[in-house]
């Protein structure tokens, strides 16, 4: 705040003899806003400009997940909306446009501004009408930005939220990557991964009992294709925010540690830290040195959020292993503990061994998507799998015995979900499986047809009724999957 | 001339133009003192259905001055009648709602048929009502449905008369927005942005201080709409029904 106060006065002193904002003098420039995850280049300005915004509000059918269609309300088209980026000092003049097909009124409160509202009032926007208004940004660091028209909350359920960044005037070191990353938290009628249209459903927003908790808009939005990239020896900049409404991220990538955390968007880093509070309509900036390569897991380390909700990013680093920093597998042996272990011998048998049975022909592009919106989250997108937390489902020596000799177990496996511990190709699972609820007879045959024949699995096709009697089964029967061991 | 008479009395006994609403009580989202409970509402009549394109062009011939492209850019902005095609009606279009029409325009209409807008109240009190209750504005279901249209793509609305209360109005939800008569409270023609303290109402934690039902969403979202217009904006998503104190039409 000394800055800013010392800003003020003179700014104050600026007001009383020259008229407001003596910004015609400056020079003009129109913002680059850039869609997630991109971040506009760095401003390499040395003085003060005015800089014009706009941002049009839009409201459209979007995916929430693969085959879960939800209307987004975006600054711009996306959720989060723009990423806009102006230097300490800057005279903003901000236009807001409501798209003329637009329901409802908007408005924008950036938490950048220094006023009431931080804009609101200002801009609060028919559809069909634009607004305009002017703020001199005063305080650097990285501000949320939302709609805060009533009600606020369902606004920004929606997706009405966004970043800005207002650049120091001595800026952070220049990095190999920025990046721009966004958590929300949404509430439809339907549970996860139930497909089709979703309706807002306020019941769960006023219990914060979210159906999807993602990244970027939906589950899947940095994942495969789309993950975040790196090379190794280069350095990396997020972005991170959190437009809530309701929750507060525990924001982690597995495998890094963040050599710089600019706590809360402000000014002064903390380093090597592993986890960082993201609050609901606040930031947080990380910075970390690609050391290895690999893919890493971006999560809200409230875990079941990540395993069940869909707060799960990838970066994919390439440019080859540094044995130094993380050696790989090296050893994996049987261990007996105290107690001498009937079989201590781990088989790890290929999966093609297993099955001999007719194989089905698959409905493989519906199988994928099925897969892709309701296993690939925890099972990846390829069945790989994470190791220490998901099984593979790709070869998997488990999959193709229950596929071909326990066809029961695994349609209760996806009903009911699973836990215990379990082997799958020699190695050691005790995780949980929770159930998958909200698929039909069809499509979880379908689904279950796609995983069992993917990936160098073989077993024979289910069909719409043998899964209606192995549901019935699993149904009836009353306990759930297996507890754990006491 | 035989066949017009005709016509005119079919769709005369077809839609009934003009319902009858009881007086009561009712607690509007805003506007209620501190202490206060409800209004008293007198009763008033209210159109069934929406004022039609074909019914508004049918006034534009009586009223000339109003017509597209005549409009004084004081009454209405550019968009108005943005979806009629110059001064015809696009067609297929004559029974949809007329959509794109000012306050101005709007209540124009409704002293050319010796009637008015209805006001905020007395639309709220209307609209509260289900196929069922007459005030089913706590029942989440109800609300819930009205929240629906929000989450349907625009332009993919229901088809009309879906929904008739139980007053025997239809279609006051999930179709478009409506013009009330004192739509934005103290209406001057003017900018209603300078009424900062009601407008900030609007705003954030603001909208639940003061607010009858928290959990009213769609009664949030009428009062965000209604401040956000001044009387000679149009909206491609906002038409209107005209109504009379009961008083009035005897
Ligand atoms: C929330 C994360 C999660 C989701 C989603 C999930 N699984 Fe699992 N799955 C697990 C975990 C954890 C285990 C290991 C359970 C244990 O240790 O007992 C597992 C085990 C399995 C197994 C047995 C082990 C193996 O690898 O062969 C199968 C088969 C399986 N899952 C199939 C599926 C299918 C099909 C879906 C999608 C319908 C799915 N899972 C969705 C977490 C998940
Ligand atoms: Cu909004």
């Amino acid at each position: 705040m000394k800055t800013s106060l010392s800003l003020m006065t003179t700014l104050a002193m600026m007001l009383a003899c020259a008229p407001a904002f003596a910004a015609a003098e400056l020079p003009l420039e129109k913002a680059t806003l850039t869609e997630p995850p991109n971040v506009p280049p760095p401003i390499t300005r040395t003085s003060a400009a005015k800089v014009l915004v706009e941002l049009e509000v839009i409201e459209k059918v979007g995916q929430l997940a693969d085959g879960v269609d939800y209307v987004f309300w975006t600054y711009g088209g996306t959720v989060p909306g723009r990423f806009i980026r102006v230097r300490e000092g800057d005279t903003v003049e901000f236009w807001l446009m409501n798209h003329q097909n637009n329901k409802l009124p908007h408005n924008i409160d950036l938490h950048a501004v220094t006023g009431p509202g931080g804009g609101a009032a200002s801009t609060f926007t028919a559809p069909g009408h634009k607004t305009r208004f002017t703020f001199k940004a005063l305080n650097p660091g990285l501000y949320i930005y939302h709609c805060a028209t009533a009600p606020v909350g369902m606004h920004i359920a929606n997706g009405m939220y966004g970043l800005i960044y207002v650049q120091p005037t001595t800026p952070l070191p220049k990095v190999d990557r920025e990046y721009y990353v966004v958590q929300g938290d949404f509430y439809t009628e339907g549970d996860f991964g139930a497909k089709g249209g979703q309706a807002f459903s306020m019941k769960r927003a006023i219990d914060e009992n979210p159906s999807y908790v993602v990244f970027n808009g939906s589950a899947g939005s940095l994942t495969g294709d789309r993950a975040l990239k790196g090379k190794v020896g280069e350095t990396v900049r997020l972005f991170i925010g959190n437009g809530g409404p309701n929750l507060v991220s525990s924001f982690h990538v597995i495998g890094e540690i963040f050599d710089k955390v600019f706590t809360e968007g402000g000014s002064r880093p903390q380093e090597n830290v592993q986890t960082t509070i993201v609050p609901a309509g606040g930031s947080a900036i990380v910075e970390y040195k690609l050391d290895t390569d690999g893919t890493y897991i971006l999560v809200d380390h409230s875990i079941f959020r990540t395993f069940n909700k869909g707060s799960l990013g990838m970066m994919k680093v390439e440019g080859g292993q540094n044995k130094d920093v993380y050696s790989g597998k090296e050893l994996d042996e049987s261990y007996l503990g105290d107690e001498s272990v009937a079989s201590a011998v781990l088989p790890n048998r290929p999966a093609a061994a297993v099955a001999k049975a007719p194989t089905a022909k698959p409905d493989a592009a519906a199988g994928k998507s099925l897969y892709m919106a309701n296993c690939s989250m925890c099972h990846q997108q390829n069945g790989e799998g994470i190791p220490g937390a998901f099984p593979p489902l790709a070869a998997s020596d488990f999959l193709n015995n229950i596929a071909n000799k326990n066809r029961l177990d695994l349609v209760a496996t996806v009903l009911k979900g699973r836990t215990g511990k379990i082997t799958v190709n020699g190695k050691e699972y005790n995780g949980v499986m929770t159930p998958v609820s909200g698929l039909g007879d069809a499509d979880l045959a379908t689904l279950l047809t796609y995983v069992s024949n993917q990936w160098g699995n073989k077993a024979p096709a289910f069909s719409k009724d043998e899964i209606k009697k192995l549901r019935d089964a699993v149904m009836t029967a009353a306990p759930a999957a297996p507890s754990p061991p006491h | 001339m035989w066949i017009l008479a005709a016509l005119s009395l079919v769709i005369a006994a077809d839609r009934p133009v003009r319902v009858a609403i009881p007086a009561g009580r009712f607690a509007p989202l805003f506007g209620l003192d501190t202490g206060q409970r409800d209004f008293a509402v007198s009763a008033f009549a209210i159109d069934a259905r929406l004022v039609s394109n074909a019914e508004f062009a049918a006034f534009l011939r009586a009223r000339p001055d109003l017509g597209k492209g005549r409009i004084s850019s004081a009454l209405a902005d550019e968009c108005y009648l943005s979806h009629w095609e110059g001064a015809t009606l696009p067609p297929g279009s004559s029974a949809a709602p007329v959509v794109s029409v000012s306050w101005f325009a709007a209540q124009a209409y409704c002293e050319w048929r010796g009637a008015r807008l209805p006001s905020t109240l007395e639309w709220e009190y209307v609209a509260a009502a289900s196929e069922t209750d007459r005030d089913a504005s706590r029942d989440p279901a109800f609300v819930a449905r009205i929240l629906g249209w929000y989450s349907r793509p625009t332009g993919k609305d229901l088809p009309g008369e879906s929904h008739r209360n139980v007053y025997g109005v239809y279609d006051l939800h999930q179709r478009v927005w409506e013009w009330t008569l004192d739509f934005n409270g103290a209406f001057n023609t003017a900018d209603n942005r300078q009424d900062g303290d009601k407008i900030a109402g609007m705003f954030c934690g603001g909208g639940a201080i003061g607010s009858a039902r928290r959990e009213d969403y769609a009664a949030f979202m009428r009062y965000a709409l209604r401040g956000s217009l001044s009387a000679r904006s149009t909206l491609a998503s906002l038409g209107f029904r005209c109504a009379a104190s009961t008083t009035e039409t005897r």
